[in-house]
């Protein structure tokens, strides 16, 4: 349902909209019920004349079941949405699947700054390719992302990929996606980070594996050298695994 | 300044009390009812300077990069200092002190047959501070560098460093506004308590209290039991803004993430404690214009408290995404979710009571019953933000701004016109119109649906909040999605045109009304037994009070309704 | 233009006197202030093991004998109550100013507490364990300051013979003020 919306590119994705959809169904049911009954009393209880209210004070037993049921019902819907969304949680931000490959994002004010690990598969080697606004990811690849920020608070989101976390200076947060479809994608900031906030987007895009190789292979020339010396500049100090 | 009460005449003293001066009267009275109208009068100004600001970034999104008629061109350090103290302004200087202060300076001591609050000159005292803090907040978008932008929520670093959020003077002041405006409302809740506790008339027990009061008053405790964590984490707020301190720095290893707890921590509670009283405002109008008997008192009561207390134990679904630890995050679905059985059950009762009544649609209760319909979507779209799982995506998306505003628009809002429809007679001794105030009800209510709809599809959508312009983002900027943003600014629009009929209403009806008389609607509670508006003292003789508040339609009476001071046999 | 209190004032459905009644709730509520900013401090001590070293150059000698200080200044509001409970408004007078300067000795110590930290480059600037430092043990003193003023008003009306019953509030307030404090003194001065 809600990739109706917006289209899903992520292994992830999915789960999130079938949760979307099992929650939907769920309060929907609460929701219309309660607005039914709510409508049909205004309009069937309407004044009229010589028709006196009748005196109900809800404190009997027979009269609190009205309360009591739907009660015990909603108990019951809460537990499958806890588990539901638990279980979706836990896929999402509290495993952490192999990787196979790593990414680093530097968030600052108001740019995205990605330090893909190159060829070797490893960060914080000479062959790093540094980009600022644009992420080369391959389809069908766990990454995991280690997510850093230089001054404020950011949020790395990806709504394509239903993926959104913040970045608090000072600490090292990592997760992981895996993209399933190729295309380009936005990039959003979702934390205000201060006047640039609006502007602070970015791009991602998910290419075949044969394209992004010729992308590697276009830029490492390019990139070589300059950059790795830039990215360790403004490492933060403490650093923390927030995963686990 | 005289408030020389006595307990069996004070008609004498009202003679006496004209002869004060317009000052002692009106700005330093320690009477409850101006104290209470100072409040509602502040928070309406307020109101409107908030949704100025409403009007000014609605603008700038339909339209962007587009001059705002009334404003200008909108650049994005404006706009981060609108939505900021748009929202600010909203919930600390119009929800709070319209529905838990005004009201309740209002009501509590009519409600409960007394002639004042405990405390008058703390009352007082209360309002000062925060006027104090009023224009604080106003004076804050006049400084250099203009008023504060790093949200409601002011995250730091970016509230704490003035190289980050650029506004040297606006972040401080923002900050020790907020503070004031705390201080005033502990001050006042802690009169509300005792005097609810310790001055309710002969007769009057626990369940005889009005739920109105008693929501007031549980507010006013979850209120000061939530916030001190707040005023402490502003000081070192405050402290990292002017003196340099690091609390919040993690460059000297301080922790962002601590403000984030301490706000939230105050915060959610927050959303119960103006939630509350609008509740309250609510069943009193449905019991009075249904003629029926609240349906299950002690469960709403009850489930009053539940809500009270879980909502200590919820705020870290704010913070999901945050970087806590994820664990953290399965507890607090659990908790969240939990949330919604107290909630949902006090919802069911107030449906209930309107079974087998006999209705009247007299404005108060169009909007008492607009309430129930659409804090219902805003109570059921939270279900998503509780849960982890859709979290992740929801987080920080047009989706949170509806629902919320689905929340705190029926809260302060259609709240307070529900209260002002109903308490205008008593207030001022005359009624509002009708007709005009059927004009502006349904002027309010269908817009308010048209704007937050399509916020809701934009949020879905994956549209972040607090960017000032889309056009930057392709899968943001389908023409589609800058027609819904048009759509919902037009009917920002078209609401704030319907505000008129109100403002005319209000006015004219001042002079003009319909005179009232003690008890236009026929109601049990205790402030429809004295003169409107109330004398000094409010009762020419204390009351004792013999029943429940919500004895409407009792078999077997002549009357529909039977005051509670009414000592009549029962049934 | 002199204030009479209303009605409400002299009303008690509970049966305990709407001051004290007060007097509880504000103390209920600067305990979630002053419990805000302990579960701060414990959140980052218990993070940081090297605020233990900070913490041994605070001058316990000086916080000990503060804690006497107070105590022995909570004795005394003690004795002022019950002399408040006998009318002697003589005794009730003397000894609220024995607690009013038990509060000062209290400051002033802390005043040297402080000067000798700041020379030793212990500033509020200096780290964060430094920061609370200031910040637990300023608004304590703040505390102790406001409950001292007060003190000196109600006194003059003590010994007059009116409204005693403030005595005991005021004392209640002391006694607060003092449990604050047996609070910061472990987790400032003795833990290292």
């Amino acid at each position: 349902m809600l990739s109706s919306f917006i289209e899903n590119a992520s292994t992830y994705g999915v789960d999130i909209d079938r949760l979307f959809l099992l929650i939907t169904i769920l309060v929907g049911f609460w929701f219309i019920i309660a607005e039914a009954a709510l409508f049909y009393f205004v309009i069937f209880y309407r004044r009229k004349k010589g028709v006196k209210a009748q005196y109900i004070t809800g404190e009997t037993k027979r009269q609190k079941r009205w309360i009591t049921i739907p009660h015990n019902l909603i108990i019951l819907c809460d537990i499958v949405i806890i588990v539901a969304a638990i279980m979706v949680w836990y896929k999402v931000k509290q495993s952490l699947p192999e990787p196979d490959e790593k990414i680093r994002i530097i968030a600052q004010q108001w740019a995205w700054t990605f330090v893909h690990a190159g060829p070797d598969q490893i960060l914080d080697t000479s062959d790093d390719i540094t980009t600022t606004e644009s992420l080369h990811i391959k389809v069908n690849t766990t990454y995991h992302f280690e997510l850093e920020s230089t001054d404020v608070v950011h949020s790395f989101s990806v709504p394509a990929f239903r993926l959104k976390q913040d970045s608090i200076p000072g600490r090292v947060i990592t997760g992981w996606f895996n993209a399933n479809k190729t295309g380009i994608y936005d990039i959003q900031c979702a934390e205000i980070c201060g006047l640039g906030h609006g502007v602070m987007f970015g791009k991602v895009f998910v290419e075949s594996s044969d394209n992004h190789k010729k992308w590697i292979t276009q830029n490492l020339n390019e990139n070589r050298g300059a950059v790795v010396a830039d990215v360790n500049k403004d490492k933060p100090i403490k650093i923390s695994n927030n995963n686990g | 300044m005289v408030n020389n009460i006595s307990d069996t005449d004070s008609l004498s003293h009202k003679d006496h009390h004209t002869e004060a001066s317009f000052w002692s009267k009106y700005i330093f009275s320690t009477d409850h009812k101006i104290i209470g109208m100072q409040y509602i009068i502040t928070g309406i100004v307020m109101a409107v300077i908030g949704g100025y600001m409403a009007y000014v970034f609605r603008m700038q999104l339909a339209f962007p990069g587009k001059a705002v008629p009334g404003y200008g061109l909108v650049s994005p350090l404006d706009y981060n200092m609108l939505i900021t103290n748009h929202g600010t302004i909203m919930i600390f200087w119009v929800a709070m002190p319209i529905l838990i202060a005004g009201l309740g300076n209002y009501l509590i001591p009519l409600m409960i047959g007394c002639d004042d609050m405990v405390f008058p000159r703390i009352n007082r005292l209360s309002y000062q501070i925060f006027f104090i803090s009023t224009l604080v907040i106003l004076i804050s978008f006049f400084v250099p560098g203009g008023g504060f932008g790093g949200a409601w929520t002011a995250y730091p670093p970016l509230s704490s460093e003035a190289i980050y959020n650029h506004t040297p003077w606006g972040a401080p002041l923002w900050v020790i506004a907020v503070a004031l405006e705390f201080v005033a409302f502990l001050m006042g809740g802690i009169n509300f308590i005792t005097t609810t506790m310790n001055a309710r008339c002969k007769g009057m027990k626990m369940y005889d209290i009005p739920i109105v009061v008693w929501m007031i008053v549980i507010a006013s405790i979850i209120f000061m039991a939530s916030v001190g964590p707040l005023i402490a984490g502003a000081v070192m707020l405050l402290f990292d803004q002017t003196l340099g301190t690091s609390f919040y720095n993690p460059m000297n290893g301080g922790d962002p993430v601590l403000w984030q707890h301490l706000f939230w921590f105050f915060g959610h509670p927050e959303v119960y404690v103006v939630l509350l009283p609008a509740m309250g405002i609510v069943a009193e109008v449905i019991t009075v214009f249904s003629r029926k008997k609240l349906f299950g008192y002690k469960t709403i009561l009850y489930t009053t408290f539940a809500t009270g207390i879980l909502s200590f134990f919820v705020w870290a679904h704010h913070q999901f995404i945050a970087g806590i630890d994820p664990r953290m995050a399965n507890i607090f679905t659990i908790t969240t979710v939990m949330i919604s059985i107290p909630v949902g059950e006090m919802l069911f009762c107030y449906i209930a009571t309107l079974y087998g009544g006999s209705i009247e649609f007299k404005t108060a209760m169009l909007f008492a019953i607009a309430f129930l319909a659409e804090f219902l979507i805003g109570g059921v779209t939270g279900i998503y933000l509780g849960a982890s799982g859709t979290d992740i995506y929801f987080h920080d998306t047009y989706f949170v701004l509806a629902h919320f505003h689905y929340t705190f628009f029926p809260i302060a809002v259609i709240g307070f016109f529900t209260a002002i429809y109903y308490w205008f007679p008593k207030m001022f001794g005359r009624k509002l119109n009708e007709t005009l105030g059927k004009i502006h009800f349904w002027g309010t209510i269908i817009p308010f649906n048209g704007i937050f709809i399509p916020l809701f599809i934009l949020g879905m959508g994956g549209q972040h909040r607090r960017i000032y312009n889309y056009n930057h983002f392709p899968d943001l900027s389908t023409p589609s999605q800058q027609d819904l943003r048009v759509f919902a600014t037009t009917s920002m629009v078209i609401m704030l045109v319907f505000q008129i009929p109100f403002f005319i209403n209000f006015i004219s009806s001042l002079f003009k009304g319909e005179k009232a008389g003690n008890n236009p609607w026929k109601a049990n509670t205790l402030e429809w037994t004295v003169p409107s508006p109330p004398p000094h003292g409010n009762f020419a003789e204390m009351p004792e009070v013999y029943r429940p508040p919500y004895e409407y339609s009792v078999p077997d009476m002549d009357n529909d309704y039977c005051p509670q001071n009414c000592s009549g046999k029962k049934i | 233009m002199s204030f009479h209190p209303p009605l409400a004032t002299s009303r008690s459905m509970t049966g305990i006197p709407t001051g004290r009644l007060a007097v509880w709730w504000i103390i209920a509520s600067e305990i979630v202030i002053f419990g805000g900013l302990i579960a701060s401090y414990l959140l980052f001590r218990l993070h940081y093991s090297e605020w233990a070293e900070y913490a041994s150059h605070t001058n316990t000698v000086a916080g000990a004998v503060n804690t006497f200080v107070l105590l022995t200044s909570s004795l005394f509001i003690v004795l002022a109550h019950q002399a408040a409970i006998e009318k002697n408004k003589e005794k009730a007078f003397r000894f609220i100013w024995f607690t009013i300067g038990g509060g000062g000795v209290f400051l002033l110590v802390k005043a040297y507490e402080y000067t000798t930290e700041i020379a030793h480059g212990y500033t509020l600037f200096a780290n964060n364990f430094w920061g609370f430092y200031y910040l637990a043990t300023g608004l304590h003193g703040l505390h102790v300051i406001a409950g001292m003023i007060i003190m000196g008003i109600i006194s003059f009306d003590v010994k007059k013979g009116v409204k005693l019953e403030r005595v005991e509030y005021i004392g209640v307030y002391w006694h607060f003020v003092d449990i604050v404090w047996l609070f910061l003194f472990p987790l400032f001065y003795i833990a290292k």
